[in-house]
């Protein structure tokens, strides 16, 4: 029985939290799945939906940019092919960061009820945006075929980058979600980071066009590379767009150490502030 | 064999009261204007508006492997807290708690159940939010369905269950778990009498394993019908802990005691002190002070407050709320919906009096909390601010009494043939 045997003690940090972690993996497992199957039932057209909004928008953005703007595309690859390899990772990362943000408030009442180690609720809504991002997949295989475009090997490594897109949406969400218990005003910044991330990101354009534009000062260009998705997205394009895109080494390692970073604050400060999760919710 | 499996050490919890504020989450944006204020303003009062409230003080005791222990006491008293604390949901401010055993804690029904899924569904997530694991739980699915008797609504949404089915089904899932410990807040007061029949026996057989159950309940039947040890706390302390029935019967009686009714001294309450309640008396028509009211006496409740000098009071609302002596709202008297709401009180005016004709309660012993606005803001609000003991007396003017167990409310009726006869 002394398996069990636990002491209650203010301030003391749990120093089983990884493993009771892995002990609940059971009750992660059923959040995401009851955010799945809500998720899918709840709408009339369920799964097409996650298909329906990022190709409305991979559209919009080709007429946009492309076809009025005339921005360049990244060698001979179609210009919607582009938007695709930034716009998916894009969606994933803007679905997952808000859905983990907001994840503590919306399940209040458990916070209250039981007991479980909190880093479950945001992680577990990740598998949704996770299962709309697999979803919405077949876009980028319907303009494969549409513009008879073979990738080549490098496509093998996209699951590398999904990951780097995770740990910025979980990073960035982590950190959200644990301010937001606490102050209420972060529910107007969620919508806030997504729609400026848009902007600053590169996902209508080639993060070629700042990289090789001569009028932007280089300071400018490495403060574009702080953004952690600038490294998702470019990592994304170079897998799917093979050798018609260059990716910017320096560029690239900035964004994946700013993520890495993300992360790692996000959980400290969860786990800092998530013994007081249930007073103050 | 009768190992200590649980033991409480001076164990306290406080809790900030922020006054003026309802919401205990707070904005970043007050959070700025109050950190810049104090810094441009060293000696701010900013921090007299932040009170610390102990919801738990010094509480200790042990639970034995096998026994079985209810917790009772008023609103308020810190027993859910201390569940909570219990359960790892909340951490305490001070003290250490020692468990040695697999805990399940109830401290709701059918918490994390999601209106849009089946029964099935629901029976799975309620499971694993209470502890199981998948095959724990599809071994046992059977008799959870069996207990819950809603077999053929297995496959329907839940919210088209009626409240009655919910609370079956959510139950069904919770009396089938196996720790060692079981915690189980205020959870029976739901569903209908034959079904917490059905579930205290639940309980029962789970202790009768072996298992050791903590119970905090309203309901004193429920208490010692399943209980034999029980702690009576009162204002976040332990008031006493031993045999049920005993604690049961000090803790009913205790409430007398209570009825000191000074309550400038309380600081358990909140608001913002534009009035505070400071006594309460009870009188009769002519003024005369009463130790009780008696059913069909006319009755005067006398609110004494003290107020700020030279402040005015607009707008003052005020609400009497009576609780019965197991913590059951009974009734509510208020001056928003009589349209009696005071538009300004008199600068040497501290009192107020409610005016209740032919009082009718039955005989008993009732807590009552005080509530106040001004101006639209909470100026003081305590709960269980004093109990009123009231004596049966002749409501019918016939010399008989309405028997007792046939509820608490008088009111007057008359029994007539339709008129054309
Ligand atoms: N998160 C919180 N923030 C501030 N105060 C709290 C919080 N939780 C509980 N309290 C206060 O602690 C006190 C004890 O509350 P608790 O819920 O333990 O009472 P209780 O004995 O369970 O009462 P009841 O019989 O009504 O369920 C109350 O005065 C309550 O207002
Ligand atoms: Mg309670």
């Amino acid at each position: 029985m002394s398996k069990h045997k636990i002491i209650i003690e203010p301030g003391t940090e749990n120093s089983n939290y990884w493993r009771d972690l892995w002990n609940y993996r059971g009750l992660f497992y059923f959040l995401a799945w009851r955010d799945i199957l809500v998720r899918y039932k709840q709408t009339v057209i369920g799964i097409l939906w996650s298909v329906l909004r990022p190709f409305v928008t991979i559209v919009v953005f080709t007429i946009v940019f492309n076809k009025l703007g005339g921005f360049p595309q990244d060698g001979d690859v179609p210009y919607a092919i582009m938007v695709c390899a930034g716009m998916l990772p894009w969606q994933f990362f803007s679905s997952a960061f808000s859905e983990s943000a907001n994840s503590l408030i919306a399940n209040s009442n458990l916070l209250t009820k039981v007991y479980f180690p909190r880093l479950i609720v945001p992680a577990s809504t990740v598998i949704v945006s996770l299962i709309d991002f697999l979803i919405s997949f077949v876009i980028l295989i319907g303009l494969f075929v549409w513009y008879q475009y073979v990738p080549d090997w490098k496509i093998l490594l996209l699951p590398l980058f999904l990951l780097l897109a995770m740990i910025t949406a979980m990073g960035t969400g982590l950190f959200i979600a644990a301010l937001n218990v606490k102050y209420r005003d972060f529910r107007y910044v969620i919508p806030f980071i997504v729609q400026f991330g848009l902007y600053i990101s590169p996902v209508g354009f080639s993060s070629s066009m700042i990289y090789n534009h001569e009028n932007i000062p280089q300071y400018l260009k490495y403060l574009y590379s702080l953004n952690p998705m600038v490294g998702v997205i470019d990592g994304f394009r170079w897998c799917i767009l093979g050798d018609n895109t260059a990716l910017n080494i320096s560029g690239f390692i900035l964004s994946i150490i700013i993520s890495i970073l993300f992360l790692f604050l996000g959980i400290w400060y969860f786990r800092k502030t998530e013994k007081s999760f249930a007073d103050v919710i | 064999m009768s190992n200590t499996v649980i033991k409480i050490e001076n164990l306290s919890k406080s809790y900030l009261l922020k006054h003026q504020q309802t919401e205990r989450y707070s904005t970043l944006s007050e959070t700025l204007v109050k950190k810049t204020r104090s810094v441009f303003n060293s000696k701010n009062s900013s921090n007299k508006t932040v009170e610390e409230f102990w919801a738990l003080n010094d509480v200790s005791f042990d639970v034995k492997q096998g026994e079985r222990v209810g917790i009772i006491g008023r609103n308020g008293a810190g027993k859910s807290t201390l569940l909570k604390i219990l359960s790892r949901i909340v951490a305490p401010t001070k003290g250490r708690i020692t468990i040695d055993g697999r805990v399940a804690s109830l401290l709701e029904v059918g918490t994390g159940f999601h209106p849009e899924l089946s029964g099935r569904e629901n029976i799975f997530l309620n499971g694993s939010i209470l502890g199981m694991n998948k095959q724990e739980i599809q071994r046992k699915f059977d008799e959870i369905v069996a207990f819950s008797e809603v077999e053929r609504f297995l496959d329907t949404p839940v919210k088209r269950y009626s409240s009655g089915m919910y609370v079956r089904l959510a139950f069904a899932v919770a009396a089938h778990l196996e720790p060692e410990i079981l915690i189980v807040d205020e959870v029976l007061a739901v569903g209908d009498a034959e079904f917490q029949r059905k579930c205290l026996g639940k309980m029962k057989d789970v202790s009768g394993e072996g298992r050791t159950v903590l119970f905090v309940s309203h309901n004193m039947a429920a208490i010692q019908n399943l209980c034999d040890k029980a702690v009576y706390m009162k204002r976040g302390e332990v008031q006493m802990i031993g045999d049920s029935e005993k604690v049961i019967s000090t803790y009913l009686k205790g409430s007398s005691a209570n009825a000191e009714m000074n309550l400038a001294d309380r600081n358990d309450r909140s608001g913002n002190s534009a009035i505070r309640f400071s006594s309460v008396e009870l009188k009769d028509t002519s003024g005369n002070i009463l130790a009780a009211f008696q059913s069909g006496k006319d009755a005067v409740l006398n609110l004494k407050f003290d107020r700020i000098k030279g402040k005015e009071i607009k707008n003052l609302h005020i609400a009497v709320a009576f609780d019965d002596e197991f913590g059951q709202r009974i009734s509510h008297m208020n001056n928003e919906i009589t349209n009696e709401i005071f538009n300004s009180i008199p600068d040497d005016c501290n009192e107020v009096e409610v005016h209740i004709p032919r009082f009718p309660f039955k005989h008993g012993l009732y807590t009552f909390s005080l509530y106040a606005t001004v101006n639209g803001e909470l100026a003081d609000w305590l709960n269980e601010a004093g109990t009123i003991d009231v004596e049966s007396g002749d409501f019918y003017n016939t010399g008989k009494q309405l028997p007792d167990g046939q509820g608490k409310f008088l009111f007057q009726y008359n029994f007539k043939l339709p008129s054309k006869f």
